[in-house]
């Protein structure tokens, strides 16, 4: 049991001439450190998110709509025209901005609370009315950026701050899966659910980000991408057990996949 | 055959001590240290087997990895 590790040194890069670099430590776009909590999904959300922006070529044509929550925290290090609102209103300025300038990329990122608690009307009136913008929704089932309170996605049986016993349907009622509310309505061109869980599962997630920026390019209609992402101290696990608890919990209740495929073209080909 | 396929830079400066990368890694070659950075967490390091295939990079959350291959095997 005891035996010898044969540690590499990592400290700098190999000096093999032959070595190529496949992967930066992060996107150029991300400016610095956020001081989020170990093992939180949300920094991984936003390097795939602004990956795609840099991939797709529209990082100087996109505007974000970022409301209230942890993440609210990435304004300071993303290098992308921001413009953060009022909680849950996202949807509404992002429609404004896309209304007066319809050539710009216009996304809005939001947490559940922000989205599903706070802003529930928005993001349903703004996907009904077909507005030409894409939302990706941060859903780790709790207010983390307040202590960790319980918030209208928290899966039943879930403990957090204000369901210390687990969520009790008849007294904190049932969550509510909005990505499938939106996927319902008329006007919807995108909707699709991935989580940050494990790293076939953000391949896949980056995958629907791009989706939904193309269907947006394409002029389909509002498009929403759902990410599960972990908050083991919200969740009272180590930040290790944080994907396996995902997994177990959340990925039961919202399953993942495309909720609402991006429309067939009328003609031949892709 | 003992040519390495990859190897990643770490920052161990900047690591919070999740873990995530050591579920992640699918040769199994990350392991946790026992001593702490600057910060009081423990950090990942590297023993040799790594393929390059950049999972780790992908789930860390703090951004710590920075990914390299070998072409010795051909592009």
């Amino acid at each position: 049991m005891t035996q010898e590790l044969r540690i590499v040194p990592t400290d700098r890069p190999p000096a093999d001439g032959k070595a190529r670099k496949v992967a930066d430590f992060r996107p150029s776009l991300m400016l610095g450190e956020h001081g989020l909590c170990p093992g939180c999904g949300e920094p991984v959300a936003l390097r795939i998110l602004l990956e795609t922006l840099q991939d797709l070529g529209i990082v100087n044509n996109s505007i974000g709509v970022v409301g209230h929550g942890c993440y609210g925290s990435f304004v300071r290090i993303m290098d992308v025209d921001v413009l953060q609102c009022l909680h849950g209103r996202a949807p509404s300025c992002a429609t404004g901005i896309k209304r007066m300038r319809p050539q710009t990329a216009v996304f809005t990122m939001q947490g559940d609370g922000d989205m599903v608690n706070e802003g529930l009307q928005e993001v349903l009136h703004t996907a009904a009315r077909g507005e030409n913008v894409t939302a990706i929704l941060l859903n780790n089932g709790v207010f983390g950026d307040t202590g960790g309170q319980q918030t209208a996605t928290t899966v039943l049986g879930q403990r957090t701050k204000t369901s210390i016993e687990g969520r009790d349907p008849g007294l904190h009622g049932h969550p509510i899966p909005v990505a499938d509310l939106v996927a319902s309505l008329d006007g919807v061109g995108y909707v699709a659910r991935g989580a940050v869980g494990t790293a076939g599962s953000i391949a896949r997630t980056k995958r629907m980000i791009r989706a939904a920026f193309e269907s947006q390019l394409a002029g389909e209609g509002f498009s929403l991408v759902e990410i599960l992402t972990m908050c083991p101290t919200g969740w009272f696990v180590g930040a290790p057990q944080g994907p396996d608890y995902l997994a177990e919990s959340m990925e039961q209740v919202f399953p993942l996949g495309d909720l609402r495929a991006r429309p067939k073209p009328s003609g031949a080909g892709a | 055959m003992n040519q390495p396929r990859g190897t990643v830079v770490i920052d161990t400066e900047r690591c919070k001590g999740c873990e995530l990368c050591i579920e992640a890694c699918p040769p199994d070659v990350l392991v946790m240290s026992t001593e702490v950075n600057e910060t009081g967490y423990r950090y990942p390091l590297l023993q040799s087997g790594c393929t390059g295939c950049t999972a780790c990079r992908m789930v860390c959350p703090d951004q710590v990895f920075e990914v390299y291959r070998f072409d010795a095997r051909g592009a």
